[in-house]
């Protein structure tokens, strides 16, 4: 794996990646797979009862996403932290695009640092989740 | 409705172990296929002490390994219904790998009401530390708490 944050400039888009659509398969599976055994991604019933329309995707399974999108390019023992606020509710059928841009390069106990900030957003633009990484270089 | 009182609650401690099947359910659920998390080999030829875990499977290791997922929500009194996950963030201090012993500590380390009262936000920390000690992550998640009336 290269490692192309290496030597980034700010500003400079270094996370650019798409995901498949997300179905009702999608939230099935990521409840099997994450431990999440939130009724409120995988029962319509339960959905509705709760005052939503329909079933929606698990906030994690988004940022899970990012961290793929992420670990693509940063080494998984590189990255010092990573957040996200959940911003907006991610929809059955969105198209995820994860995007990560170099914010600031820092230094904290004489390792030098890029601050990455990141975003999901389906294809209509709208962010679903907002966020950042810390990584060392 | 959840107030401060909460804060400094902890929870059950959970045990949880890093298996290679379950994480390659997680992969295959996420599409990803790089090879440092498929394969043993191609992660020490990368240089890693074990095979990583992905940035956000701590989270999952937690809700797997629990003897109860929604203890928490039943402590402190509050309707699944109306909980949205708000934040999630993962400080890492060491890596993880495949094989790892965990052991997960949650305490509710913040509660605020928000919007005159119609969402409170309770912040749950939870500090990972491995089977030699070594405190390896800490990961806060953010729980929303819609107090308003719901249709049932």
């Amino acid at each position: 794996m290269t490692n192309p944050v290496a030597t980034p400039a700010v500003g400079s888009l270094i996370v650019n990646k798409s995901f498949p659509r997300i179905t009702r398969t999608t939230l099935a599976l990521y409840a099997g797979a994450s431990g999440d055994h939130n009724p409120m991604h995988i029962d319509i019933d339960f959905a509705k009862k709760a005052g939503f329309p329909d079933v929606f995707a698990q906030g994690m399974l988004v940022m899970a996403m990012l961290g793929q999108a992420l670990t693509d390019v940063v080494r998984p023992d590189r990255l010092r932290s990573l957040s996200t606020r959940f911003v907006a509710i991610t929809q059955l059928g969105a198209k995820i695009r994860c995007e990560g841009t170099v914010a600031e390069l820092l230094e904290v106990d004489g390792e030098k640092r890029a601050r990455l900030a990141l975003t999901a957003k389906d294809e209509a633009g709208d962010v679903k989740l907002s966020g950042e990484a810390v990584v060392a270089l | 409705m959840v107030d401060p009182s909460a804060i400094g609650h902890s929870f059950t401690l959970t045990h949880a172990r890093v298996e290679s099947g379950r994480l390659r359910y997680f992969f295959n659920t996420l599409g990803e296929t790089k090879p440092i998390y498929r394969d043993p080999a191609a992660a020490k030829a990368a240089g890693f002490a074990g095979t990583p875990i992905p940035p956000t499977y701590l989270f999952c290791l937690e809700m797997m390994d629990t003897d109860n997922p929604f203890e928490m929500l039943e402590a402190l009194d509050i309707d699944l219904r109306r909980v949205l996950h708000g934040e999630q963030k993962f400080i890492y201090h060491a890596p993880v790998v495949v094989g790892d012993e965990l052991t997960l500590q949650s305490t509710v380390t913040g509660v605020t009401q928000k919007k005159g009262g119609a969402m409170t936000l309770i912040d749950v920390t939870t500090r990972i530390v491995n089977q030699r000690g070594a405190h390896v992550a800490d990961a806060i998640r953010v729980v929303v708490v819609r107090n308003q009336e719901i249709a049932s």
